[in-house]
């Protein structure tokens, strides 16, 4: 659950970001750290293998400035991929406010997403948290790739195989080049900002 | 998570965390919450650590070794302490859902500190409202902001 400070009028937001291994996670925050990196006061601290994958989690807080005449500071995080991991994984999601899930759009990975998406699903429960009910959203992420020639899934494939149960907002993406990176934290911020205020009254 | 703090209570954490512990020699003193959120903190005026990076790590840092204590059948370990060249570091277990973390350099004493820890604990315990009320709390002083 987010902590509301009544006195400083600050709120701490936790957003994970998860999915498949080699979906983005990391690239994601990499990308938002450098476009808002004179607004962010630490360092991204990084929790990783010698090999680069994420062992532990990525992390930086981002104060996002007003709302409501709140102080909005949103903790992002990210999650390891890899299916032996899941014991950090669960520990990441603890206290999570809201969540993006990084698809990862390359055909040959479809059942990765699906597997990771489940396991959300489960982390979650172990928590008493309904994904049905966490703020979520969906990135279909790395859409450059068609233009390698790279086959993908198409976005109408992905909604199918991802969304059509949870109906959430999803984005089609690209980490790397940044193309809808910002769009989707904005979004996810303020259905997480939205629920809080519901869970408020 | 069941319990939390009122504002009110908040206030008095806060002038606990800085009588028994900053007053004591301590140089920063956190509690966060188990999602590594910051609940209160308080310093000694010259303190340049990144708090919001150390309480995303600490959190994570019990969370795993209380997951290793399982493993070898252990309920859990209630405290943990790195010492360090110049500055060391206390984490301290309050109720299920808080860490109490202290950072204090060579000319506090070990075994002081971790007495001191304790009542404060003791005292961070008695201020927690149940949710319900907590809640309730909260909607009292939206009101009187309004
Ligand atoms: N082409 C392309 N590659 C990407 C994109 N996002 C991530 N990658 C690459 O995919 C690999 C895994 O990315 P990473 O962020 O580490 O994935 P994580 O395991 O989910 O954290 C890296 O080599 C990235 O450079 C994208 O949008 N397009
Ligand atoms: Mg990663």
């Amino acid at each position: 659950m987010a902590f509301i400070n009544l006195k400083k009028k600050e709120v701490q937001v936790k957003i994970v970001y998860y999915g498949p291994g080699r979906g983005g996670k990391t690239t994601n925050l990499e990308y938002i750290f450098k476009k808002f990196q004179e607004r962010i006061k630490s360092d991204m601290v990084s929790i990783k293998t010698h090999g680069d994958r994420t062992l532990y989690f990525d992390f930086f807080p981002f104060d996002i400035g007003k709302i409501k005449g709140y102080d909005i500071k949103v903790n992002l995080y990210t999650v390891p991929g890899q299916v032996k991991y899941n014991a950090t994984r669960r520990l990441v999601l603890q206290g999570v406010d809201g969540v993006v899930f990084v698809a990862d759009s390359m055909a040959l990975r479809r059942e990765h997403n699906f597997l990771s998406l489940k396991n959300l699903q489960e982390n979650l429960a172990a928590y008493n948290k309904n994904i049905f009910k966490i703020p979520l959203v969906l990135q279909y992420n790395k859409r450059d790739l068609a233009k390698q020639g790279i086959q993908l899934l198409t976005i109408e494939r992905m909604e199918k195989d991802l969304n059509s149960k949870l109906k959430v907002p999803s984005f089609g993406a690209s980490a790397m080049s940044g193309e809808n990176v910002v769009p989707t934290l904005k979004k996810i911020i303020s259905i997480a900002v939205a629920s809080l205020h519901k869970e408020l009254k | 998570m069941e319990y939390g703090f009122g504002q009110k209570e908040l206030d008095r954490v806060e002038s606990i965390l800085k009588e028994e512990l900053i007053d004591i020699g301590v140089n920063v003193t956190l509690l966060i919450d188990m999602a590594g959120n910051i609940i209160a903190r308080c310093d000694d005026g010259n303190c340049q650590h990144d708090l919001y990076s150390l309480a995303a790590l600490a959190a994570g840092n019990f969370g795993a070794v209380n997951a290793m204590a399982q493993i070898v059948g252990e309920e859990n370990f209630t405290l943990l302490f790195h010492k360090g060249e110049s500055e060391s570091i206390h984490f301290s277990k309050v109720e299920d859902d808080f860490l109490l973390i202290t950072i204090f350099g060579n000319d506090v004493s070990l075994g002081f500190l971790r007495l001191r820890v304790e009542e404060v604990a003791k005292k961070i315990k008695d201020s927690l409202l149940y949710k319900t009320m907590l809640l309730a709390n909260l909607l009292d002083s939206e009101s009187d902001a309004d």
